[in-house]
C-alpha cells in the first residue's frame, strides 16, 4: 500500500501538477465538444456580424463617387450619417423601420389573439373536432409563409400597381380599396395567419400543463369563472405568450416574402425589403447599416420582453402535469362557434390553397372565366410571351434543379443542426453549472435574435475571400448550406439539451464506471437513448428549410436557386400563375415531409419547436 | 480482497458551498463504512469524488495500491480505472437494454468470453436473486427487482469497492428491509470494501461496520454504530442518531456529581467541573415508576403513543420535556403523575459552548 508522504512541492512539480489538470480539463468530452462548437460559432456567427459591422463603417467601391479623394477600405462614418441623419434617411431608414415595427406588432398581437383563443377553445372547452382543428392549426405554419400573401393578391389585388382585377374585384366588378389590396393591412393578416401556430402551439402546451388543483383552489376561495380566468390562469400562461411573442415578432421583422409580395408594390418598404433593394444593387454599407438596425430593435424587443417575464426558459411548462380542468360548456354558442372555427379555418387553410391552384391554370392573369383555362403553366412548351418563355414548370429544367437544391439543402441542414444538437446538449448538459457551458449556451443563442434576412445580409460580407483553410464561399451552395445551419443554432442547442436532459446523468455515469470510455458512452448508451428526439428535430428542420425564403434571398444566385427563391423571382418577373405553380410544388414537398414526421414515432411540430 | 482507501485533506467547492471540507479519512479493508447525514452535508459529493464522476479542487485519494486522486500532483483517473461499482438511487439501469446486456456491458469492456460472461451473469443473478431475469426490460420489472440487477451489475464485474448512493431509499419500507438483510449478507461474502451512503439511520445502524456522521461537509464523528449510538461526538450526533430523538436538557455543574436542570437535579457519575452543560439520556435510559421513588422526579405523563412493541411515553414538568421508551404496552394514561429516575451510566454531558462531549 502506497503511504504518499506530505512533501512540499517544488516549483517544477506545481508546474507540472498544473499542465496536467489542465490537460485533464481540456480532454474531458464536454469541454473538448464545448470548445469545438464555440469555435464553429464563432466562425458562424461572431466573424460574419463583425465583418458585417465593419462594413458599415468603411468606403465600398460604390461610395468612391459620392466621396472623392477616399479609397476603399478607408474607415469612414458616410453610411451611417447618410442612412440615419441625412434628406434620404427618412425614406431609407425611418419609414421601413415604423413599417417593420407596425407590421411585426400588428401581426404579433393579432396571431396572439387567434392562436390564444383557439388554444383555449381546443384545451379548454368542449368544442367539437379537436383532432381536426389540431391538426388544421399547423398546417398555415408548414406552408411557406408568403403562400397566403400570394393567395390575398390572387383574391384582393386592384389595378393599383399596374395590374390585372383580383378574384374579388371580377366578381363584384367594383374596384378593390388600396389599404384591402396591398400595404400593411393586407400584410399583417397573412403574416398572423401564418404565424399563430407558435401561440397556438406555446399556449394550449402551458394550458394543458397547468393543475387544475390551481384553479379549483381558486374556485373554492369563492372566485367566479372570469376571475380565476384572469387571477390564475391567465398569469399562468403568460411565460408561454411571451415564447410566442419573441419568436413571432423576431420571425415577422425579418420576414421578406409578405412585405415583398404585398408592400413593395405600392412601394411600401419594410426594413427586410430596402435591405433587398440596398445589397441587390449592391450597396452593402447602406444595407447593412439597416441591417444592425433590424437586429437591434428585434434584440432590445426580445431582451425587453425578458426582463419582463423573466428567463427565456420560462416556457417551459409550469407546475406538474396536473389532471384536465373542468371543460368549459359552450352551451348555446357551441354551434356558432364551431362553425366560426370551421370557417376560420377553411379561410387560411383550405383557400388560400385552391386560390393559387385556381390561378395556375390561368392564362391570362385577372380573367377568372372558364374560357380562360390551361395548363400552359404546368406542362406547357416554352412561348416566347408567357412566363418570359419558361416552359411549364414541370418540363422546366430550372424547377427540376431549384426542386433538387431544395431538397439538397434541406437534407443538409437538417443533418448539420442535428448533428449539432447532440453535440450542443451534450456539451451544455454535462457541463452546467460552469462557465464554458453557459458562454457556449449563451452564442448559441445569438442566432435566435437575429431577424431572418438580416442573418442573409450577415453573411454576403463573410467569405468573398477564401480565408486560410476555408475556401471563398460568396455564390456557391455551400453557403446556403452554412447560413442556414448557423440560423438553427438556436434550436439545435434547445432541442439538444432537452433531449439529452430527458436521459438521465446516472445512466452516463453507471456506464462511466463500469469503464466505458466517452464514446463507448455515446454510442450505447447517449444516442439509442436520444436518437428518437434528434429524429423528430431533424425531419423539423428539413421542412422548415424547404419553405424558408428571408435567410436565403439575398445569397442565392441562378445556379444555386431554391423553389422558395424561385417563386419569389417569378413573382418580380410578373409571372403569377407560374410563380404560384412553384408555390404549390414546394408546398407538395412540405406536405410530404410534414407526412413523414407524423409517420415518425414521435415524431411532432410541437417536439421539433422545443416543446 | 484487500483494498483500503484513504482520503486525504479532500474538498469540494461548487461555487461558493463548500461540499466537502478538508476531509481525511481512512477505511479499512473489506469495511463497511457508511456516511450518514442530512440531505446536503455533503455525504453524496464525498461518494461521488471517490467514484471520479466528480473532480474535487483539493486533496488525494488512495484505493488499494493505487493513486486515484491528487491534487497536487495532477492525477485524477477516469471512473472507469478505479476498480470500484456503484449502486445508484435510482438503478441507473439502461432501459434500452435487457437485464443480461446491462449486465454484460462492463464485461464487454474487460472482453470477457461468451461462455465467461453467460457464466458472470448466472452467478450474479443467482447472487441477488433473479435468475432467469436475463431477457426482461427494465421497465418490465419492480423497483425492488430493478434494484436487485443494478446490484447485479455490479457484482458481476467484481470491482474491489463497492459504492452505493442511497440504494434503498426509492424502495417501500418492507422491501428496504429485506435489501438490508441482502447487502449485508453479500457485503459478508464479498468482503469487498464498501462505502455506503444513506440518510436513513436505521440502515447505518443495522449494516455498517463504520459509521461516518456528516454535517456541512465535514465528518463529526467516524465510529462504530455502538458507539456513535451510545457516546454521540457532538451534539448534532446525539440529536441525529436515535429515533425517538435523545433527549437534551440544558443545565448547570458546579463541581459536584450533579447537574442542576433547574427544577430539578439528575446524578451524574465523577464529574468535577463547572459550568453550563447539555445532558443527553437516550428514552430507553430512563425508567418510569408509578409510585414515588427515592431519587426519582415527579412528572406528569402528557402524551402516551403504544406502538406495539414499545411505548413511547412524553413526559412534561414546568417547561422541562423528556422522550421516554418502554418495552411493551404501557399501562400508563395520560394526565397521570409519574416518576422518573435516570441511568447514570448512560448519561451523556456535553459542553454548552463547544457543543462536545466531556469525557471524564
Amino acid at each position: 500500500m502506497a503511504v504518499v508522504t506530505k512533501q512540499a512541492p517544488s516549483s517544477h512539480q506545481d508546474w507540472n501538477a498544473r499542465l496536467r489538470r489542465f490537460f485533464q480539463w481540456l480532454s474531458s468530452p464536454h469541454v473538448v465538444l464545448s470548445l469545438i462548437m464555440l469555435a464553429v460559432m464563432v466562425y458562424m456567427v461572431i466573424v460574419p456580424l463583425y465583418r458585417m459591422f465593419l462594413t458599415t463603417f468603411s468606403v465600398q467601391e460604390m461610395d468612391l463617387r459620392a466621396l472623392p479623394g477616399a479609397e476603399v477600405g478607408d474607415l469612414t462614418l458616410y453610411h451611417w450619417v447618410r442612412m440615419l441623419n441625412s434628406k434620404i434617411s427618412t425614406i431609407m431608414t425611418y419609414e421601413p423601420l415604423m413599417h417593420s415595427l407596425t407590421i411585426s406588432l400588428g401581426a404579433t398581437f393579432l396571431a396572439l389573439i387567434i392562436g390564444g383563443l383557439m388554444a383555449w377553445l381546443v384545451v379548454r372547452t368542449d368544442v367539437p373536432g379537436k383532432g381536426i382543428i389540431n391538426a388544421l392549426a399547423t398546417i398555415p405554419y408548414i406552408m411557406p409563409s408568403w403562400t397566403i400573401a400570394q393567395a390575398w393578391i390572387v383574391m384582393f389585388k386592384n389595378q393599383t400597381s399596374g395590374g390585372t382585377p383580383g378574384l374579388l374585384e371580377f366578381l363584384t366588378h367594383s374596384p378593390t380599396p388600396d389599404w384591402l389590396a396591398y400595404g400593411p393591412v393586407p400584410i399583417i393578416v397573412s403574416s398572423a395567419l401564418h404565424y399563430y401556430t407558435f401561440f397556438f402551439l406555446f399556449v394550449s402546451a402551458a394550458l394543458l400543463s397547468i393543475d387544475s388543483s390551481l384553479e379549483e383552489a381558486g374556485e373554492l376561495a369563492g372566485a367566479g369563472r372570469w376571475r380565476i380566468m384572469r387571477k390564475i390562469t391567465f398569469p399562468l400562461v403568460i411565460p408561454a405568450i411571451a415564447s410566442g411573442f419573441i419568436m413571432t415578432f423576431s420571425k415577422t421583422m425579418g420576414t421578406f416574402g409578405g412585405p415583398n409580395v404585398l408592400g413593395v408594390p405600392v412601394r411600401y418598404y419594410t426594413l427586410s425589403t430596402m435591405l433587398r433593394s440596398n445589397t441587390g444593387i449592391g450597396n452593402y454599407g447602406d444595407g447593412f447599416v439597416l441591417a444592425i438596425v433590424l437586429i437591434l430593435f428585434a434584440m432590445t424587443t426580445i431582451m425587453i420582453n425578458q426582463k419582463l417575464v423573466g428567463t427565456r426558459k420560462s416556457y417551459e411548462t409550469i407546475g406538474g402535469r396536473g389532471f384536465m380542468a373542468q371543460k368549459q360548456k359552450l352551451r348555446n354558442f357551441k354551434g356558432i362557434i364551431t362553425a366560426l372555427v370551421v370557417v376560420f379555418q377553411f379561410f387560411i387553410a383550405v383557400l388560400p390553397l385552391s386560390l393559387l391552384i385556381y390561378s395556375t391554370f390561368m392564362l391570362r392573369t385577372g380573367d377568372y372565366s372558364l374560357s380562360n383555362f390551361t395548363l400552359q403553366h404546368w406542362i406547357g412548351k416554352g412561348v416566347s410571351n408567357i412566363n418570359s418563355g419558361e416552359p411549364g414548370v414541370l418540363l422546366n429544367k430550372k424547377i427540376y434543379l431549384a426542386a433538387w437544391n431544395s431538397i439538397r439543402l434541406s437534407f443538409l441542414t437538417a443533418f448539420f443542426t442535428a448533428l449539432f444538437g447532440v453535440i450542443l446538449g451534450y456539451a451544455i448538459v454535462k457541463g452546467r453549472g460552469t462557465r464554458l457551458s453557459k458562454l457556449v449556451e449563451q452564442i448559441a443563442f445569438i442566432p435566435y435574435v437575429i431577424p431572418g434576412i438580416a442573418f442573409g445580409a450577415v453573411y454576403i460580407s463573410m467569405f468573398t475571400r477564401s480565408v486560410g483553410p476555408i475556401p471563398a464561399l460568396y455564390g456557391t451552395f455551400a453557403l446556403l448550406v452554412v447560413v442556414s445551419v448557423a440560423k438553427h443554432i438556436p434550436y439545435s442547442a434547445r432541442s439538444g439539451v432537452s433531449a439529452m436532459l430527458q436521459v438521465g446523468k446516472e445512466l452516463e455515469e453507471a456506464a462511466a464506471i463500469a469503464g466505458a470510455g466517452p464514446w463507448r458512452r455515446f454510442k450505447r448508451i447517449i444516442f439509442p437513448l436520444t436518437s428518437t428526439g434528434f429524429v423528430s428535430g431533424f425531419l423539423m428542420t428539413f421542412i422548415t428549410t424547404m419553405r424558408e425564403l428571408s435567410l436565403i434571398i439575398l445569397l442565392v444566385t441562378p445556379t444555386t436557386a431554391v423553389l422558395a427563391s424561385q417563386t419569389m423571382r417569378y413573382i418580380e418577373n410578373g409571372n403569377e400563375q407560374q410563380a404560384n405553380a412553384v408555390i404549390i410544388i414546394l408546398i407538395v414537398l412540405v406536405l410530404l415531409g410534414n407526412f413523414l414526421i407524423s409517420r415518425f414515432r414521435g415524431g411532432s411540430l410541437k417536439k421539433g419547436l422545443g416543446l | 480482497m484487500d483494498t483500503p482507501i484513504i482520503i486525504k485533506n479532500l474538498t469540494k467547492k461548487f461555487g461558493d458551498v463548500v461540499a466537502v471540507n478538508n476531509v481525511s479519512v481512512i477505511i479499512e479493508p473489506g469495511s463497511f463504512l457508511t456516511l450518514l447525514g442530512p440531505s446536503g452535508c455533503g455525504k453524496t459529493t464525498l461518494l461521488r469524488c471517490i467514484s471520479g464522476l466528480e473532480d474535487p479542487d483539493d486533496g488525494e485519494i488512495i484505493i488499494g495500491d493505487k493513486l486515484v486522486y491528487s491534487h497536487s500532483k495532477g492525477i485524477s483517473l477516469p471512473s472507469g480505472q478505479r476498480d470500484l461499482g456503484l449502486v445508484f438511487q435510482n438503478y441507473a439501469l439502461w432501459p434500452h437494454m435487457t437485464v443480461y446486456k446491462n449486465i454484460t456491458f462492463a464485461l464487454e469492456i474487460q472482453k470477457l468470453s461468451k461462455q465467461d460472461m453467460d457464466l458472470r451473469v448466472k452467478e450474479s443473478l443467482k447472487e441477488v436473486q433473479m435468475s432467469g431475469y436475463e431477457d426482461r426490460y427494465p421497465r418490465e420489472m419492480s423497483g425492488g427487482q430493478q434494484q436487485r440487477i443494478a446490484l447485479a451489475r455490479m457484482l458481476a464485474y467484481r470491482p474491489k469497492v463497492f459504492l452505493m448512493d442511497e440504494p434503498l431509499s426509492n424502495l417501500d419500507a418492507r422491501l428496504r428491509m429485506d435489501m438490508r438483510t441482502e447487502l449485508k449478507r453479500l457485503h459478508h461474502i464479498s468482503g469487498a470494501t464498501t462505502v455506503y451512503v444513506t440518510h436513513d439511520q436505521i440502515e447505518a445502524m443495522t449494516m455498517s461496520s463504520k459509521i461516518a456522521v456528516m454535517k456541512l461537509g465535514v465528518i463529526q464523528q467516524m465510529d462504530t454504530p455502538d458507539t456513535v449510538y451510545h457516546y454521540p461526538a457532538n451534539l448534532f450526533v446525539a440529536d441525529f442518531i436515535g429515533n425517538p430523538k435523545i433527549n437534551l436538557m440544558p443545565g448547570w455543574v458546579s463541581g459536584q456529581n450533579v447537574v442542576d436542570i433547574g427544577k430539578f437535579n439528575i446524578p451524574v457519575k465523577t464529574f468535577n467541573k463547572t459550568g453550563d452543560v447539555v445532558v443527553g439520556l437516550r428514552p430507553e435510559d430512563i425508567i418510569i415508576h408509578k409510585e414515588p421513588t427515592d431519587g426519582a422526579v415527579e412528572f406528569a405523563a402528557y402524551s402516551v403513543l403504544p406502538s406495539g412493541a414499545d411505548t413511547t411515553i412524553i413526559a412534561r414538568k414546568g417547561d422541562t420535556e423528556l422522550t421516554i421508551k418502554e418495552i411493551g404496552v404501557s399501562k400508563i394514561q395520560m394526565d397521570q403523575p409519574i416518576w422518573l429516575s435516570f441511568k447514570e451510566d448512560a448519561i451523556n454531558l456535553y459542553d454548552k459552548d463547544t457543543e462536545s462531549l466531556i469525557t471524564a
